[in-house]
């Protein structure tokens, strides 16, 4: 049987290789041309605790972590009885059997679990850290992948220029050929899976946290302050490691609190200044925020979401910010959120946001979510010269300028040039002192407002734009809903598909079609159905398929839902 | 405000103590730009949220660039103004209820990362703006509007605080004498780190402490204030330790460490360890 794609699911203890297992199988996919995509969830523990990370190989583009696991491989015996029902039927459950937790265990459903004894076969090639590669070794003889793809993957992976590169290769392989055959002996096996159609682009293979670092620097971001947080820690260490040397700032700070006054005062200093948390962090940077909207600073922050509210689900994923991120402060405020949904977006949404918030002077939230942020997936290497990069406009006139004058985007005084103002997060005049005259506070009100008028350029996706319903799902819910809609088309379904990154503005034209939908399905990870209650609010007939599991999306409960309101939808306008 | 807004509808009562350190400021920054040819627009003054905040807006003369932000965050924008552009100078205006109490938790890591800015604290005991609440230098058992029955709290001792979070330069001073207040400021503002200028600058209306600190030398009454001594070591912490436990408040410089680097210096140290790539490389790095 000819397979596209196939999901294997390592499973086990921190620290038993779970995540470097599920990263060396893609890739050493990716590297002979297949697409892969990872999904991890981690302990919230630094030492042990269960832990499992799934990979998704297919022979073409991923959107998704897949619904089915195909192969189970459980490196302890809990891991087994937690993951083996997700085990599709027909799939393959690889177990330790070194581990001593397996000792005289028989399994229920004997037929599709077999005990591999990983750690023996490793010790017997002379290099215990060859474990992965058994695994690796059964895994091809299951999905029959040719030796020589994995062959390739071990010689590219150890060439290091060392003296000993000759002896760790020849091991490795052994421990391929060693899983390969055990696994052969035992009868079982998936299908074949479609040879790799290589993409014709260079590729990255990138977690997406990683890509939205890349994106940032290269729509020169040089100003960084953060402080740890889950699933946002790993964006500044990327910083503290990459962004140095003159005029560059990366540095971790005392709290959320800091993080968002010290990028104001970046801001202020003409800095490209960004700062990545999550939910706790971002709530106790609300009033900051409201500070950079009121006093016009461009800065840039990003919330990777994870389970709310309060300390939430740190290690889980959810699309539950929206509102927070939309109306982050008190006060009349409403700012420009872009959403991620995949790893490429990551990156370009960097730019985007980074450009906005240079062009309306002020501050931008770049949402992406902890099942974007912890995903490693083989994206197009990104072409730097089809970015445009955007700076904010520099006041290079005369003192006694009036900063925050008229209704329209003023160029931008900074400090140690001309046209000293006060930034003013009291409502001000135009030169930035304190006011209370009505007036004043309506034309400031109404200044702060028209500016976003400037950012309404943002692209989307459309497609079968015809139907009277549509689905339109928002960040990181887009792959699966993406492959839902596929596979609805695919049956037969008339319904219109729509996406966006840009959430605030919404791209005025999409928001026009939008108008004309009888319903506008939106499948999101929260209660209330954010999005489309602010669509709703947009005059756009929109219902929320939700979820709030921690967990994303499956595809197959997504098209039987979006199924179920199409026809609910088409009944009740028959009737009418 | 270079000349008079009416648009401004600010105004601090007549005999504010604010006024003399707004004047003493003023000195500081023009002394400044006579000594490095530097612009005024080369200064930055970060205001916190209440009275003194205000003499953001109160400068006058020539003026320099200015962030009114929000209550208790003074010390954390300065740091990134400071760290965005570290050749600008950057001043940080503050009352006690502003930096002591809401703020407090910004002074430790500051001082733990010797930011190279100059704080001038305006302590008045008492919050005034917002008409008279006590504030963390309020002393213990005073009655005011949110303490009826006398304050529940010990007063804090802002000198001795800053001395044992590891503030590097710290100077007392008293708005009644702007001239010798510029002098500290000054001091500070050279001073290649965390300098903390905290000033008497009492409050007419909720809290006068004017005859407390002057004292009335006529009826024998001493005066709460006294110039720290010539042979005062400020670079020993043990002596400056002494000078706070003495009676009154000293007005001087209590304490100067010139030894320890600067946060923008520290940064530079790190640049020879790490390698600097183009956004090309680092997305080359991860091509496979």
């Amino acid at each position: 049987m000819q397979m596209r794609d196939f999901v294997v699911r390592f499973a086990g203890e921190g620290g038993q290789g779970v995540v470097t297992s599920a990263e060396g199988l893609a890739q050493a996919s990716t590297q002979v041309g297949y697409h892969a995509l990872t999904y991890a969830t981690f302990p919230s523990q630094i030492m042990g605790g269960p832990t499992w990370t799934q990979a998704r190989i297919s022979d073409e583009p991923i959107l998704s972590a897949g619904d089915d696991v195909d192969v189970l491989v459980a490196f302890n015996r809990e891991a087994y009885e937690t993951h083996a029902s997700e085990v599709r039927e027909g799939g393959v459950i690889i177990y330790n059997s070194d581990d001593k937790e397996f000792e005289n265990f028989a399994p229920t459903d004997g037929s599709k679990s077999f005990g591999l004894p990983i750690d023996e076969l490793a010790r017997s090639t002379g290099n215990n850290r060859s474990a992965n590669m058994v695994v690796m070794g059964a895994l091809a003889h299951l999905v029959n992948m040719p030796q020589e793809y994995l062959d390739d993957f071990v010689d590219e992976r150890f060439s290091r220029g060392r003296s000993n590169d000759a002896e760790i290769i020849s091991s490795n392989k052994q421990a391929m050929s060693l899983g390969r055959n055990h696994t052969s002996d035992s009868g079982l096996t998936l299908g074949d899976l479609a040879p790799p159609k290589k993409p014709e682009n260079k590729q990255l293979m990138i977690k997406g946290n990683d890509a939205l670092c890349l994106g940032a620097v290269a729509a020169g971001l040089n100003f960084y302050i953060g402080y740890p947080i889950s699933p946002a820690t790993t964006i500044l260490i990327w910083m503290e490691r990459n962004l140095v040397g003159p005029g560059k700032f990366a540095y971790q700070v005392s709290s959320e609190i800091e993080s968002i006054t010290g990028l104001l005062g970046g801001g202020f200093a003409g800095r490209k200044a960004m700062t990545a948390t999550a939910g706790p962090g971002f709530s106790l940077m609300s009033e900051g925020l409201g500070l950079a909207w009121m006093s016009e600073i461009p800065l840039v922050v990003v919330d990777v979401q994870r389970g709310g509210p309060a300390t939430g689900l740190p290690t889980k994923t959810e699309q539950s910010d929206l509102f927070s991120c939309m109306y982050p402060a008190h006060g009349d405020v409403k700012l420009p959120v872009i959403a991620v949904g995949t790893v490429e977006e990551a990156f370009q949404g960097a730019i985007w946001a980074l450009n906005w918030a240079e062009r309306y002077q002020g501050p931008v939230i770049l949402m992406t979510e902890m099942a974007i942020a912890e995903r490693v997936q083989n994206i197009a290497k990104p072409d730097l010269s089809e970015f445009k990069i955007e700076n904010r406009k520099v006041y290079e006139g005369n003192n006694g300028y009036h900063r925050y004058e008229g209704f329209e985007l003023s160029p931008m005084p900074i400090p140690g040039g001309p046209g000293a103002y006060v930034a003013n997060g009291s409502e001000h005049d135009e030169m930035g002192d304190t006011t209370h005259l009505p007036e004043r506070h309506i034309q400031m009100t109404e200044r702060r407002f028209s500016k976003l008028k400037l950012l309404e350029d943002g692209f989307y996706e459309s497609e079968n734009t015809d139907s009277s319903i549509a689905v339109m799902s928002w960040g990181g819910s887009k792959g699966p809903s993406q492959e839902a809609y596929a596979q609805l088309r695919e049956q037969g379904m008339d319904i219109s598909w729509y996406y966006t990154m840009f959430l605030n503005p919404l791209p005025p034209q999409l928001l026009e079609e939008l108008r004309n939908k009888d319903l506008v399905i939106v499948p999101e990870l929260n209660y209330q159905g954010q999005f489309s209650s602010i669509l709703r609010s947009e005059n756009v007939k929109a219902k929320s398929i939700t979820q709030y599991t921690g967990l994303p999306f499956k595809v197959r409960h997504l098209v039987q839902k979006i199924s179920e309101m199409a026809q609910a939808s088409e009944k009740a306008t028959v009737k009418s | 405000m270079s000349k008079k807004n009416p648009e401004y509808d600010f105004k601090w009562c007549p005999g504010c103590g604010d006024f003399g350190v707004r004047r003493a400021l003023e000195f500081a920054m023009i002394d400044r730009l006579e000594e490095t040819g530097l612009p005024i627009e080369n200064n930055v003054v970060v205001a916190g949220i209440g009275c003194s905040g205000n003499l953001v807006h109160l400068l006058e003369g020539s003026q320099p660039y200015g962030f009114h932000g929000i209550h208790g965050r003074s010390l954390p924008i300065s740091m990134g103004v400071k760290m965005g552009r570290p050749d600008l100078n950057v001043v940080v205006v503050a009352g006690d209820g502003d930096f002591l109490s809401i703020g407090g938790e910004h002074i430790a890591p500051q001082a733990a990362r010797n930011l190279n800015i100059c704080a001038v604290v305006m302590d008045n005991g008492v919050y005034g703006l917002t008409k008279g609440q006590s504030s963390p230098t309020t002393k213990l058992g005073v009655v005011t509007s949110s303490t009826p029955f006398g304050k529940m709290e010990n007063e804090a001792d802002p000198l001795e605080l800053y001395l044992t979070m590891g503030v590097s330069f710290i100077a007392s001073g008293f708005s009644g004498n702007p001239r010798q207040l510029a002098g500290l400021i000054k001091e500070g503002m050279n001073h290649q780190g965390f300098s903390m200028v905290h000033v008497q600058s009492p409050c007419v209306t909720y809290n006068d402490t004017y005859e407390l600190l002057k004292g009335k030398p006529k009826e024998g009454i001493e005066p709460l204030v006294w110039d720290i001594p010539e042979d005062h070591k400020p670079n020993d912490k043990a002596a400056a330790y002494n000078l706070i436990q003495k009676r009154g408040l000293p007005i001087g410089v209590i304490y100067k460490d010139e030894s320890r680097p600067s946060l923008d210096q520290r940064i530079e140290d790190i640049w020879g360890k790490a390698k600097e790539q183009t956004p090309q490389q680092l997305i080359d790095a991860y091509e496979f």
